[in-house]
């Protein structure tokens, strides 16, 4: 556990919006493997906080270290960092003008100039394995929410990241759907892949994240253990958060 | 007698003559049209820029084609120009630059809305996929954005197309104005003739605009998801 070199490292991590700060010096390591869930209320940064990482957002200081490297200055090439840190959103943000596969396989073949068939081969099993494999020809608008979430999370995998981000992807699905994608992931936590996940489903946290991180007004409130955190929350804004989600 | 008219519509070379008013009309039409798309596209795509400078610059110059009537914009043009700066256009360039501008600009505003109504996710998610800016703009970006266009698109030309009607105005032979000439002849021996010549001119304009406009009501449709 302790000892090995953390893949990712955010030191002082600021951003603001014009006067506005929304992240306010996040520190932060994730050891390769670890999944960790950002928990708190809405705008309290931890999407925006999860969008610095891959650099959708430009940061107003701190630095973040990928496997030792500062991504925060000019000569970040983000267009591989971002083939080494994949990102889902909340969206569903499939393109609604190519097919399924056609989505999956644009950045293998297009960014990364992988072989063709090399590539549709390991499409199809990461399909297959998060049961979809017969829908590899559909366009977007004949799936459903939560079938286009599971595509958009084989579409990152398939560039083969060693962090995925995901960002409240279950947070506009129906209810229903929640489970089938909720499951993919725990799937790849199971894998040992390193994640972190920006969610409001507190079972799933429980369940999959070796770690929580809570936030509230763009600081870091508290970071524990998941099962900790859950049973015994240090902090007064984190008890009453946990509190208002429980029924 | 109403069908007395009919016949002159048959006489001579009156039938040819209005075709061949009718090949002029869409003469001035679909080379504005094309010149309309090319400039549209470019500057549609140039709008969508940042830079206030140019925002401002582009609506100013599509404003003045929306507020100021085409019609006033042949007469200048026409008129104005020629006696101002010692250059004789004929009406029918007059007519095509005119069309062009006209056009470019409500076709810039079509590809700028098509452009700018595109989901901000896909080019988040373009991005988060490593994708370089043109990569985005050829994948995923302009495929969609031209499936927005191609029906106000089609409307705009079918709106350029009855708009040339006001070429008579400035002395364009086309269509109407060969109908005007044949009605002038014939007006005296048959007094119905108006109604079959501008009948005629009416079954003509219907039998282009219609189509256009039925084809772009279908891809609508087509495309509504």
């Amino acid at each position: 556990m302790s000892g090995q070199i953390p893949i990712l490292k955010v030191k002082g991590l600021t951003k603001k919006y014009g006067e506005k700060i929304v992240l306010n010096g996040i520190d932060l390591e994730v050891e390769k493997g670890k999944v960790i869930a950002i928990l708190g209320p809405s705008g309290c940064g931890k999407s925006t906080f999860l969008r610095c990482l891959n650099g959708l957002e430009e940061v107003q200081g701190g630095d973040i270290l990928l496997d030792n490297e500062s991504l925060i200055n000019k000569s970040t090439k983000w267009r591989e960092v971002r083939q080494r840190i994949g990102m889902v959103f909340q969206s569903y943000d499939l393109f609604p003008n190519l097919t399924v596969m056609e989505n999956i396989l644009l950045s293998p073949l297009k960014v990364q100039k992988r072989n063709r068939s090399e590539v549709e081969a390991q499409a199809l099993e990461l399909l297959e394995r998060v049961g979809l494999a017969d829908r590899a020809n559909d366009y977007p608008r004949q799936l459903s929410g939560g079938q286009k979430q599971r595509i958009a999370i084989v579409r990152a995998l398939c560039i083969n990241p060693e962090i995925m981000l995901f960002d409240e992807v279950t947070a506009s699905l129906d209810p229903e759907m929640v489970r089938e994608v909720l499951d993919v992931i725990a799937q790849l936590a199971e894998q040992g892949m390193t994640m972190l996940i920006v969610t409001h489903e507190m079972n799933f946290a429980k369940l999959v994240a070796d770690e929580v991180i809570f936030m509230d007004k763009g600081n870091i409130h508290e970071q524990a253990p998941a099962e900790q955190f859950f049973t015994n929350p240090q902090t007064e804004r984190a008890q009453q958060f946990l509190n208002i989600l429980q029924f | 007698m109403l069908n007395s008219g009919i016949s002159v519509l048959f006489e001579g070379v009156n039938l040819e003559r209005l075709l061949l008013g009718l090949l002029v009309t869409l003469r001035v039409a679909l080379i504005a049209v094309v010149i309309s798309i090319v400039m549209g596209i470019l500057i549609g795509i140039i709008r969508t820029s940042k830079s206030k400078l140019v925002q401002i610059l582009f609506k100013l110059y599509l404003e003045l084609f929306r507020i100021i009537p085409i019609l006033v914009w042949l007469f200048v043009i026409y008129y104005v120009i020629p006696a101002n700066f010692d250059l004789n256009l004929s009406a029918e360039v007059v007519a095509l630059i005119v069309f062009s501008l006209w056009g470019a600009a409500e076709m810039s505003d079509i590809v700028r809305g098509a452009i700018i109504s595109l989901p901000k996710h896909q080019t988040e998610s373009s991005k988060a996929l490593g994708l370089s800016v043109s990569q985005m703009y050829r994948y995923v970006l302009i495929p969609q954005a031209t499936k927005r266009c191609i029906p106000p698109m089609i409307n705009l030309i079918t709106r350029m197309i009855k708009t040339t009607a006001l070429l008579t105005m400035i002395g364009v032979v086309e269509v109407i104005k060969v109908g005007q000439q044949i009605i002038e002849v014939n007006n005296l021996e048959h007094p119905t003739i108006s109604f079959w010549i501008y009948g005629f001119v009416f079954f003509l304009y219907f039998v282009i605009c219609f189509p256009l406009s039925r084809f772009s009501r279908k891809l609508e449709r087509k495309w509504a998801t």
